[in-house]
């Protein structure tokens, strides 16, 4: 099975091949995590950038680990201590980087579509690490894999995510990706965080959480952020915890075998209840450590694209 | 010094003419038009239009020529170079310059440059308020005087409905339009492109149809009730073109305006973050393009205007949610047009009074027309031959224009301001 795409942009440019290749290529990568020496040359003398345009610790040290892991040089770029405040733009300073050798750049971005921009302007490949409120791949193929690990597969599957669909670029890409290996979707939340485009793309619409989430086999429960003006959207948090939280006896309503995710960092108290985050159903720091074998993976693939 | 164009096919809406026929412009004027005119002079210019259509010179009311403050995107002159090769000859500019054209001495200063540098004529609008602030009336009477032919705060729409009103009271006595970009920008805050599912794809914050909607019927409402002429501007959705029909049905002074690229293109085009396809309002569904096309058919829409905004390639290459809003139109536009004609929705003769009279009668200016005695503005045009879209050879400024390489029919050959040719090309 070949993958040959030069950039991964988003799971709704990626087919249900595709996807499943980068799955497949995550567990062989997962098994270099156990060894004692965790690193294979693939990548050695070569270049990739992460361009942190929007602050990020876990995302950002994931990549750097799956990089280094594969032997790659690395160099870490983010706004705060750039150019940006001089006002110099995206793409050159996307080519500065493109002129020290960058073969692979991984970008974070506050803005919808800006690796795109990039993906147009670059020679070198592309990963998106999130972009504004579109798509978040590593993140939903993160998700993808876990429930794979632990369901034996996709298809067929009940998938419940909660919270500020609007505005969540970890929800468009898990609907696209989850959608295409073939799970029923369903997404629930306040009225105004949930509209009702989403059901043309494939994703039932709940209002009621305890609607939503019988016969559940998955919950992914999103990060409510403050930082993106969503407490425009409620009365407040209080509110929305009384309503959308995920608790104890919520949960019993879905599957017995119900597992729980968070792409983090989580506000205990507010999408879960501690009790809830911190208990074996929850797989949330199961996501994190596969994280760096799906990310050694997608860089593993357009790298090896270019080498072609 | 005459120019005498000969066997074109003369389309002239105003005096319901359309017949093959030669053209006779001697100093700035039309003179004749009849079956056949044998040269008068030696020095005289003659045309070969054969084959061709014969119009009007084209009458573009919404234009933003950028100058002052902007001219790295557009200055009069270029601005002007564009609506030549477009086949305009007559351009009405918007006041959000740098300064904006709200008094006297900027509007003095527009139409100075566009007398010693412009080859097509430019007739100023003057800002609603001061600013485009939305704050306190401009000096609107000054600007009349000066030479303004209408107010609008384009782009920047007047919220506070009670200043709205006043300056739509205020204006009736100086005896010209208000021109409104409808939107409620509560609605539309923070938006950059149609709200709907493919925006929802694409993670990008919505403009919904909802707001232009609300700012038209308030305008609506208002023009009822001062009794002044509104013109609306770049109708973009379904539900506006319902609220202007119903308007006018009630026999309410409103006319409005439809983009090429409003009844050209659908928010599809966004895809892949073009910046190209980014302007308020923004490019909507096919459902609204089409009660647009209906609207056009049934004069509800009155005039085909451009609302071209030129931005350089520095400011549209980033972030789809940093790049301006806004797109060139001058040089597509007449071809876009004419694919209405070719699908069969208006006749060409529709076409060219939607590009001509009408808009002169909106703006009030004495254009539009090729009666014997009129100012010699016409435009040349073949309708047959096409061409592929090369943004690198425009003559405005800008390049942002969705339709780069689209095969467009509509060549436009010879375009003669007040008796001058100014533009021609083989």
């Amino acid at each position: 099975m070949a993958f040959d795409k030069k950039h991964i942009l988003g799971l709704g440019e990626l087919s249900a091949e595709e996807i499943n290749v980068i799955l497949d290529t995550a567990e062989s990568m997962k098994e270099i995590s156990t060894r004692d020496v965790k690193k294979v040359p693939t990548l050695k003398g070569r270049t990739v950038v992460n361009l942190f345009f929007e602050p990020s610790t876990r995302t950002r040290s994931s990549f750097e680990i799956a990089e280094k892991r594969l032997s790659a040089d690395v160099l870490n770029f983010s706004a705060s201590q750039s150019s940006v405040v001089k006002g110099e733009s995206l793409v050159d300073t996307a080519r500065n980087f493109e002129a020290m050798g960058a073969s692979i750049m991984v970008i974070r971005h506050g803005m919808s579509g800006a690796p795109f921009v990039l993906a147009r302007e670059i020679n070198a490949s592309v990963i998106n690490a999130g972009d504004g409120s579109h798509e978040h791949p590593s993140q939903a193929l993160i998700d993808i894999f876990t429930i794979r690990e632990k369901k034996g597969g996709i298809e067929g599957l009940n998938v419940l995510i909660v919270g500020d669909i609007l505005n969540s670029r970890v929800a468009r890409s898990n609907i696209f990706g989850l959608r295409k290996l073939g799970a029923n979707v369903r997404i629930a939340g306040p009225a105004t965080i949930v509209p009702e485009y989403f059901s043309e793309m494939g994703a039932e619409i709940f209002y009621s959480l305890e609607h939503a989430i019988e016969n559940v086999d998955v919950v992914i429960m999103l990060r409510i952020q403050s930082e993106r003006k969503t407490l425009e959207y409620f009365p407040s948090i209080r509110e929305y915890s009384g309503l959308y939280g995920l608790t104890r006896e919520k949960l019993r309503l879905a599957k017995k075998d119900v597992i729980v995710m968070h792409p983090g960092p989580i506000n205990r108290g507010v999408e879960l209840t501690s009790e809830i985050a911190d208990d074996p159903d929850a797989v949330i720091l199961e996501q994190v450590a596969n994280g760096i074998a799906v990310r050694m993976a997608m860089i593993y693939l357009v790298g090896l694209g270019e080498s072609l | 010094m005459g120019v005498l164009i000969k066997n074109g096919r003369v389309i002239d809406p105003s005096q319901s003419l359309d017949m093959v026929s030669d053209i006779y412009v001697q100093g700035d004027r039309v003179k004749e038009i009849s079956k056949r005119i044998d040269t008068p002079r030696k020095s005289d210019t003659v045309i070969d239009a054969s084959g061709q259509v014969v119009a009007p010179g084209l009458i573009d009311i919404h234009v933003h020529l950028r100058e002052p403050g902007y001219e790295h995107k557009e200055t009069i002159k270029t601005g002007c170079l564009a609506a030549a090769a477009g086949g305009f000859t007559s351009i009405v500019c918007m006041p959000n310059t740098n300064p904006i054209n709200d008094n006297a001495s900027v509007t003095e200063y527009i139409l100075l440059k566009a007398r010693t540098e412009g080859i097509v004529n430019v007739f100023p609008i003057g800002a609603i308020t001061k600013g485009e602030k939305g704050a306190e009336l401009a000096d609107i009477g000054e600007m009349c005087e000066a030479g303004c032919v209408a107010i609008s705060d384009d782009g920047m729409p007047v919220t506070d409905s009670g200043l709205m009103r006043k300056a739509m009271e205020y204006v009736k006595p100086f005896g010209i339009p208000v021109i409104t970009h409808a939107e409620d920008t509560g609605l539309s805050a923070g938006g950059v492109m149609n709200e709907g599912f493919t925006s929802t794809e694409l993670g990008l914050r919505g403009i919904p149809a909802a707001s232009e909607e609300v700012g038209v019927v308030r305008d609506i409402i208002l023009c009822e009730l001062t009794g002044t002429p509104l013109h609306i501007c770049h109708v973009s959705t379904k539900g506006s073109v319902r609220l202007v029909r119903a308007a006018k049905k009630r026999g309410a002074k409103v006319t409005a305006e439809a983009t090429p690229h409003h009844f050209t293109l659908t928010d599809k085009e966004v895809y892949g973050y073009n910046t190209n396809a980014k302007m308020n309002p923004p490019l909507r569904t096919q459902e609204d393009v089409d009660a647009i096309i209906e609207g056009i058919a049934d004069g509800t829409i009155d005039v085909i205007a451009t609302d071209h905004a030129p931005h350089s390639q520095d400011e549209k290459n980033v972030e789809f949610d940093l790049a301006p809003f806004g797109i060139v139109g001058l040089e597509t536009a007449l071809s876009l047009s004419l694919q209405l004609v070719e699908k069969g929705i208006i006749t060409l003769d529709e076409m060219i009074k939607k590009l001509t009279i009408v808009p002169s009668e909106i703006v009030g200016i004495e254009r539009g027309t090729l009666a014997p005695g009129s100012i010699a503005d016409l435009v040349v045009f073949d309708l047959e031959r096409s061409r592929t879209v090369d943004p690198g050879e425009f003559f405005s400024k800008s390049r942002n224009t969705p339709f780069s390489g689209w095969e467009l029919k509509g060549v436009v050959s010879n375009t003669i301001v007040s008796g001058k040719v100014v533009f021609g090309r083989n």
